[in-house]
């Protein structure tokens, strides 16, 4: 396997690793940027385009136009080892075979991943996340006339419910599992914040639909796919629904960190003031180091693709900015801490791990993750617990801690290398 | 919107070009994707390639199909 030699590699190419590469390239260092998607754009900004308006066609064309820029999409990372030379050696799984990169500094910018609680019916297909159901509209799934109902918690049910009524689908409702008082806090930060004008079209873009606050799904229920939805708490109703697009907030995606043995804090990957983590030469921006959303990201990006390459006189008025944005990152995660009757949402025949079919009951008898995993196999099947080691955070308490690498299953061709 | 063509289960799909597999799966109502360990159906939940729900054979590889764009030609296998 020939490798790809660059002075920084950069993992993620959402709002958080364009920005690095964009600063870190314009110092002149050669940069590669990897990321799972087949095109640039992350989550938030999925199939974006250099020729979209607005911000993410801006940074995509600044981008764009840096020829020491090189890209490679559908790229996960499988292995990390020191590289021959310093510096660090990542093989990435592609849908090509394996690649190689020999790397001499490394940004982390892996995003979030959607938090999803168990409740009966949830396996049920029809049964998606709320960021989910947005990202396969973005991949080409028609939801013209379809029923959708949204809920779950935080300030991304709305842009999907939004998204989903642009898509054609008629939204009948979202309910939101924080109370009113919660989201009264929220509304007074974000307006604090400047994020009067992205709320006012949230809101006229959801003109009639309804909106139940500490309100949440109980059970969902189907033959083939789903067709109801039974919603408790202050709303107590049943739905008629195609889609249950149920998202519990967002959850730091750290696994790859992890790998790299960057120290957790939290939650999320702990930085210094520069985006520095615990292992030299390893920096972290955007949703990894906390759920903050673009503006955080961005400006987390920027920071660590200037200290990554040495340019600090360009960092100018960032730190000050970052700490607003910071701000809002910490009123976002008071303002939608998660009720703690969600966790009596589960039956005890309610699969808790989609992976191994392990139901709520036998991991209530557990003490820990490391028995669970022993005695019911929670958590190691396909996925790896990336779906219930965040479930069975907020249900029992546990903290994760199964990484090891590979991070995904590789071909045994793909580890020896041929 | 060009369009191309691929073999779902061995039969012809039409599809717009640049959407996912998955996209022309669910085009063509297969919510089902597989069978769980218990056998219940299952399908995509997550869009992002972390649930591994939505696997599929992709010209005889196991692949996330939320991943994978359409290509003209190619052959997807249910799991179910």
């Amino acid at each position: 396997m020939t490798a790809l030699e660059t002075d920084l590699l950069i993992i993620g190419a959402g709002p958080a690793g364009l920005s690095a590469a964009l600063s870190a390239a314009q110092g002149g260092a050669a940069v590669l940027l990897a990321d799972l998607g087949p095109g640039p754009g992350g989550q938030i900004w999925r199939g974006a385009k250099a020729s979209d308006g607005g911000e993410s066609g801006t940074l995509l064309r600044g981008v764009q136009r840096q020829p020491n820029i090189t890209a490679l999409y559908g790229a996960q990372v499988a292995l990390s080892e020191r590289g021959p030379q310093g510096g660090h050696a990542v093989q990435f799984s592609t849908p090509q075979g394996p690649r190689r990169v020999l790397a001499q500094k490394i940004i982390l910018a892996s995003g979030a991943t959607e938090r999803f609680l168990p409740f009966p019916g949830w396996t049920l297909p029809g049964v998606v996340g709320a960021g989910g159901l947005q990202a396969m509209v973005k991949s080409g799934l028609d939801v013209r006339g379809a029923r959708v109902l949204v809920a779950g918690s935080g300030p991304l049910l709305l842009a999907v419910a939004a998204g989903m009524r642009a898509a054609g689908a008629e939204v009948v409702g979202v309910a939101e599992q924080a109370s009113p008082t919660r989201l009264l806090g929220f509304g007074l930060a974000a307006q604090r914040g400047g994020k009067v004008g992205e709320a006012a079209k949230l809101l006229w873009a959801l003109r009639g639909v309804p909106y139940w606050p500490a309100t949440y799904p109980v059970e969902a229920s189907g033959g083939e796919r789903l067709t109801q939805v039974e919603l408790g708490g202050l709303t107590r109703r049943t739905l008629e629904c195609d889609w249950l697009a149920a998202g519990f907030g967002l959850v730091p995606d750290t696994r790859l960190a992890a790998l790299f043995g960057c120290a957790l804090e939290g939650g999320a990957v702990k930085v210094g003031a520069w985006q520095q983590t615990s292992q030299p030469g390893i920096y972290a921006a955007g949703e990894l180091t906390g759920i903050g959303g673009v503006d955080k990201a961005r400006l987390e990006g920027s920071m660590a693709g200037y200290t990554a390459t040495g340019q600090v006189e360009r960092l100018r008025d960032l730190p000050t900015q970052l700490e607003q944005a910071r701000h809002f990152q910490a009123s976002l995660s008071r303002s939608f801490a998660l009720r703690p009757s969600l966790r009596t949402l589960p039956a005890a025949g309610t699969l808790i791990c989609r992976c191994e079919d392990v139901p709520h009951a036998a991991l209530q008898a557990c003490p820990s993750w490391t028995e669970a995993k022993l005695q019911t196999r929670c958590g190691m099947g396909t996925c790896q617990g990336r779906v219930c080691g965040p479930a069975a955070e907020t249900l029992y308490g546990w903290t994760f801690t199964g990484v090891r690498p590979p991070l995904l299953p590789l071909p045994l061709a793909d580890l020896l290398g041929e | 919107m060009p369009e191309l063509v691929l073999t779902v289960e061995g039969q012809p799909l039409r599809v717009p070009a640049g959407i996912s597999v998955l996209a022309a799966l669910q085009g063509a109502a297969h919510w089902s994707l597989r069978r769980s360990l218990s056998g219940q159906r299952r399908g995509a939940l997550c869009g992002m390639g972390t649930c591994f729900e939505c696997r599929a054979r992709v010209d005889g590889v196991l692949v996330r199909t939320c991943l994978i764009p359409v290509q003209p030609g190619m052959t997807v296998e249910l799991l179910e």
